[in-house]
């Protein structure tokens, strides 16, 4: 029976581990390699790198260290952010990576999706999708872009829809009001877009606590939970994470 | 030497780091000569079907590849890789027209996987995380692994059931994700084993062992032949 993932997400600026609390206030947490590297003896099912500042002139640390995780890690990992282009793509997944997500670029150009998915499968591309609830409507989600600050005043339902039918291969789904929050998954969202598309969902944005993991997939019927600070920081260990999806019932690898 | 085929459609380097990390001596080539050279072929997956099938044409790495197979070479096939194994896929193929063309190395069509089980239930497709192979006889490519054992899977099209089925997984449909040409080093392996942290690097090492033993019986087929001096016709 195919499994829950668990995936940290490591938010990278000049080759560092940060997170940010609802994107301000970064800190630092670490070696980026390093880290996976341990998340891969906890049993991480795959890693993602955000690249966090990624522009067209600080690429090139991203494609090394790219290059670099697929020397050093056994597991599977994405790279996120700046892509513009298939060419941009291309250079990562030339370096190593095994996907690339893609997020405001795609919702510029949505054909980038489809070209990226003609040339490198849908396996290898994920849309990130950053969505923030509209006051007053409790079943309506905007998606927002360049980091969180731009509202695009696009239904992220139906944008999640189209990607997928545009050949993505995965949605990485992150709740703007819940990022940094600790009060758990935006399951309502989760959950809305899990049941809009036929493809995986991973749930980010809002873990704070063990039990939120297992919501994310009971309640948001996602089919991956992703998390930051409470790994980097050591407050809790995939493994830990992990023990107490399968005491909730969920399939995990262990 | 364990030659990994590149067929220009993407990064090998997981693989090739894998096999080396098991030991083994590796070079990515797409020179047929190389390929049909080889210790061991290992033919990875990137992209679909159909472009795959026709890069390896249009390069001579397919035919290179079947005859090493036929030489006697360890050979593994990595998910579009094991694909590639069967004689045709409809991922990507045109609407009119024959499917495009595997090796052949084992019969069947490689398929699209249904999006529901048979009681109806909603699966995601692509197939993406980890997921178990099961497996009812010892194989020497299991050395070391039980049943049960969790690799890593991102595909949305599988093989179909033959003679060559040793290990299978569920998800909508129960689906062959390891294959070996009966009686032959020969193998396929839906999953990822360069991505599937300790279970994988296992696998791999159990690869290089048979390749190593075949290398040295070959070594030693070959010496022989050498020494023995052969009537004229």
């Amino acid at each position: 029976m195919l499994t829950k993932r668990v995936i940290p997400c490591l938010d990278v600026k000049d080759g560092r581990v940060v997170k940010g609390v609802n994107f301000v206030g970064l800190r630092d947490a670490g070696d980026p390699i390093e880290l996976a590297r341990a998340y891969d003896e906890q049993r991480a099912d795959e890693v993602i790198f955000l690249d966090i500042t990624a522009t067209s002139d600080d690429r090139a640390t991203t494609v090394e260290l790219a290059s670099h995780a697929s020397a050093e890690l056994h597991l599977p990992y994405c790279v996120g952010g700046g892509f513009r282009s298939v060419a941009d793509i291309r250079r990562m997944i030339a370096a190593g990576a095994d996907k690339v997500s893609v997020n405001s670029a795609a919702v510029a150009n949505p054909d980038l999706i489809s070209q990226a998915a003609r040339a490198f499968g849908t396996q290898a591309i994920l849309v990130a999708i950053d969505a923030k609830a509209v006051p007053g409507n409790p079943n309506k989600w905007e998606v927002y872009v360049a980091g969180g600050r731009k509202n695009t005043g696009i239904d992220a339902v139906e944008w999640a829809r189209e990607a997928a039918r545009r050949g993505a291969g995965e949605i990485l789904l992150t709740s703007m009001d819940r990022d940094g929050s600790r009060d758990g998954f935006d399951c309502h969202l989760t959950r809305s877009v899990a049941r809009a598309v036929d493809i995986p969902v991973i749930a980010s944005g809002g873990v704070g606590r063990l039990e939120h993991f297992a919501e994310g997939i009971i309640d948001g019927e996602a089919d991956a939970v992703l998390a930051a600070s409470v790994f980097h920081f050591g407050e809790l260990t995939v493994r830990q994470v992990k023990e107490s999806m399968r005491a909730a019932g969920i399939p995990v690898r262990l | 030497m364990i030659v990994v085929v590149d067929y220009h459609k993407g990064n090998l380097l997981s693989v090739e780091r894998g096999l080396r990390g098991a030991g083994a001596e590796v070079v990515v080539s797409d020179d047929p000569a190389l390929v049909r050279a080889a210790d061991a072929v290992v033919l990875p997956g990137v992209g679909a079907f159909a472009d795959a099938a026709a890069s390896l044409e249009e390069l001579g790495l397919g035919a290179a590849a079947t005859d090493a197979v036929a030489a006697g070479a360890p050979f593994l096939g990595i998910c579009l890789g094991m694909h590639l194994m069967f004689e045709g896929g409809t991922e990507h193929a045109p609407e009119a027209g024959p499917l495009p063309a595997g090796l052949g190395l084992v019969s069947g069509v490689v398929g699209l996987m249904p999006r529901t089980d048979e009681a109806g239930a909603a699966y995601k497709i692509p197939h993406v995380g980890w997921n178990s192979v099961e497996w009812d006889e010892a194989d020497p490519l299991f050395d070391g692994l039980e049943s049960g054992e969790y690799f890593y899977f991102t595909h949305s099209f599988a093989a179909p059931e033959s003679i060559a089925t040793i290990g299978r997984t569920t998800h909508s449909v129960t689906f062959p994700s390891a294959v070996r040409v009966p009686g032959h080093p020969v193998w396929g392996v839906q999953f990822h084993p360069e991505k599937s942290s300790d279970a994988g690097a296992r696998l791999l090492a159990n690869f290089v062992t048979v390749v190593r033993a075949a290398a040295g019986r070959r070594g030693a087929a070959a010496t022989m032949a050498e020494d023995t001096v052969l009537p004229k016709e």
